[in-house]
């Protein structure tokens, strides 16, 4: 177990390696000179190589990089061009509204994809699997965008159930959890259905039918614990899932969340804040698998450690 | 062949999908002869006395937009846009994937193991963010989307295509093919290749689906094609602050995009029962 732990997170180090040499990688992709940016328009040519010097652009290619990922390592993601603040501050004030609704989300795909998954399993090939299954497909293939714009119509302007967005209360934050969350929902009623059904196939459930247990017993008693688990081990992934997510849904309800900060600074083209919060995303996404990975053997026994 | 859709006609759901796409695909190529009016031209009359955007009418089907376009006219151009960037850019991936997937998973060795490392790789970065990222810095427009979703859509196919050449390639046959004399080449094009398009066939559907709705959520967020090129999420965009006056400007755009994207995903989930040998007699 122990090695086990240790690989994964050796290969998680390499990834988030990976992702540092990327995102250095796309900088320099950027038009614009970032010299130019600082010194303006009308800058002498030795102001100029002074602020190359400065920023280190006359170094070589492997040190610019020791250096990029050294600042990475602490923390430190660049200036944004446009608000003249630390991007790693700016994206840390930005997080706890993000994980909230992250959290609140996980919360509504379960509540929507378990049961949604578990009826369709007991009622299998008949009219509720089909018309649940269908609905799965209606979830994750709806805009989250539109969803949540027709939410926040329907029960925020029509019926005033809900403010029409912003942050502060549990209303606040049921339109934009059950917008980031329906579509893992449906995706979750399909991995529910599946795991349910492999499970009733097994011998012991037909001792238990044998006995005469009323079916929603078996599937409620025997069925569901085994069924569920390899299900809840999965939701260190959707942490990755969500964080493409949150940069639509956040803009939508006014979240102050780093989908909004994101939202922003791709209006106004501050790539500091998108290469920021790209690499903060893809830190929540390798930390998301490795609790997943670490998870997983955990609830099933069956899975062999390598 | 006619097995295959002899069995996909039962699935309805499926068939429904398709008779969608092909709507879809006839609406699209045919935009320049049914739309009433030019998606660009901007009308005097397309707007309220006080500026606003008209409610669907018998002049504007759909209603205008908040420049005083025509909404009808410019969705029908909106379909070109989104099958367009739908096929090219989701067949690029598919291509690229399968060549990489298959040679990863039968070559194997160090390029093999360097690919699918890259692949772990591109699986850290949130496909949304990384497009994002991509078509900031470079210039938005059409080819770039195209490339932006490519770059992102080619991984799961690669991994997904690697798994099934790993199992392929440790069958008896492709091992007497080998022990025949037969080159890479050959067993690769003549011996593995048909027991993958099955695979590749259902995810360059799926893969569609998938597609669509990234295009819609990049020009939802201002970077995706650019005006005056028509597309379903950047009329959402620029309606966005209009919308509970106007709900008309979100909603027909917005049931485009998820009609064609729901079509593309219940298709590729008809093919694949009909394709998978594993799935066949469930249900």
């Amino acid at each position: 177990m122990l090695f086990y732990l240790g690989k994964r997170l050796v290969a998680s180090l390499f990834i988030l390696l990976g992702v540092s040499v990327v995102t250095f990688g796309l900088t320099f992709m950027i038009p614009a000179d970032p010299v130019a940016m600082i010194a303006g328009r009308n800058s002498t040519p030795e102001l100029r190589e002074q602020i190359r010097h400065q920023i280190g652009l006359d170094k070589s290619l492997p040190s610019q990089y020791a250096g990029y990922l050294g600042r990475l390592v602490r923390g430190d993601l660049g200036k944004s061009y446009a608000r003249k603040s630390d991007v790693g501050a700016l994206i840390a004030s930005r997080l706890p509204p993000t994980l909230l609704l992250m959290l609140a989300a996980i919360v509504a795909e379960l509540l929507i994809g378990l049961p949604a998954g578990i009826y369709a399993a007991a009622r299998r090939g008949r009219v509720g699997d089909k018309v649940a299954m269908t609905l799965s497909f209606l979830s994750v293939s709806t805009p989250q965008f539109v969803l949540g714009l027709t939410l926040l119509y329907l029960f925020s302007y029509l019926l005033n159930w809900f403010p029409l967005g912003g942050y502060g209360s549990f209303s606040h934050i049921v339109l934009p959890a059950l917008t980031l969350g329906l579509a893992g929902g449906g995706w979750y009623s399909r991995m529910m259905r599946s795991s349910m059904i492999e499970v009733l196939r097994n011998d012991y459930i037909r001792t238990a039918r044998a006995k005469g247990m009323p079916e929603w017993q078996v599937i409620m008693n025997n069925g569901l614990r085994n069924a569920i688990l390899p299900i809840v081990a999965m939701i260190g992934l959707d942490v990755g899932i969500f964080m493409s997510g949150v940069v639509v849904v956040e803009n939508v309800f006014g979240w102050p969340g780093i989908g909004q900060l994101m939202w922003q600074a791709i209006q106004s083209l501050d790539i500091p804040i998108i290469m920021g919060v790209t690499i903060v995303a893809a830190l929540f996404i390798v930390l998301g698998n490795l609790i997943a990975d670490m998870i997983a053997p955990l609830v099933d026994p069956r899975i062999h450690l390598r | 062949m006619r097995d295959y859709w002899i069995r996909f006609r039962r699935d309805q759901l499926a068939l429904g999908g398709l008779v969608v796409i092909m709507i879809f695909i006839a609406a699209a190529v045919l935009a320049p002869a049914i739309a009433p009016y030019n998606p660009s031209e901007q009308f005097f009359d397309g707007l309220t006395l006080e500026g606003s955007p008209l409610a669907p009418n018998s002049r504007f089907w759909f209603g205008t937009d908040t420049n005083g376009r025509d909404q009808f006219s410019r969705l029908l151009y909106g379909a070109q846009t989104s099958l367009l960037i739908g096929i090219v850019a989701n067949g690029i991936a598919v291509f690229v994937g399968t060549c990489l997937g298959v040679v990863a998973g039968y070559l194997r060795g160090f390029l093999g193991a360097a690919i699918m490392r890259f692949t772990d790789l591109m699986m850290a970065f949130p496909p949304l963010l990384l497009a994002i990222a991509l078509a900031a810095i470079l210039r938005p427009g059409l080819n770039i989307v195209i490339l932006v979703i490519a770059l992102v859509n080619w991984v799961q196919v690669a991994r997904v295509i690697y798994a099934e050449t790993l199992a392929l390639s440790e069958r008896e046959y492709i091992e007497a093919a080998r022990a025949m004399g037969a080159n890479t080449w050959r067993i690769l094009w003549r011996h593995l290749l048909p027991h993958l398009v099955p695979t590749i066939i259902v995810y360059a559907t799926l893969g569609i689906a998938t597609t669509v709705l990234l295009e819609s959520m990049l020009s939802f967020l201002g970077r995706g094609v650019q005006p005056p090129t028509p597309a379903w999420g950047m009329m959402i965009f620029e309606s966005q602050s209009y919308f509970l006056n106007a709900p008309w400007l979100v909603f027909i755009p917005g049931a485009a995009i998820l009609i064609l994207a729901l079509a593309f995903n219940l298709v590729g989930d008809g093919l694949r029962d009909v394709l998978d040998p594993t799935q066949r007699g469930r249900n």
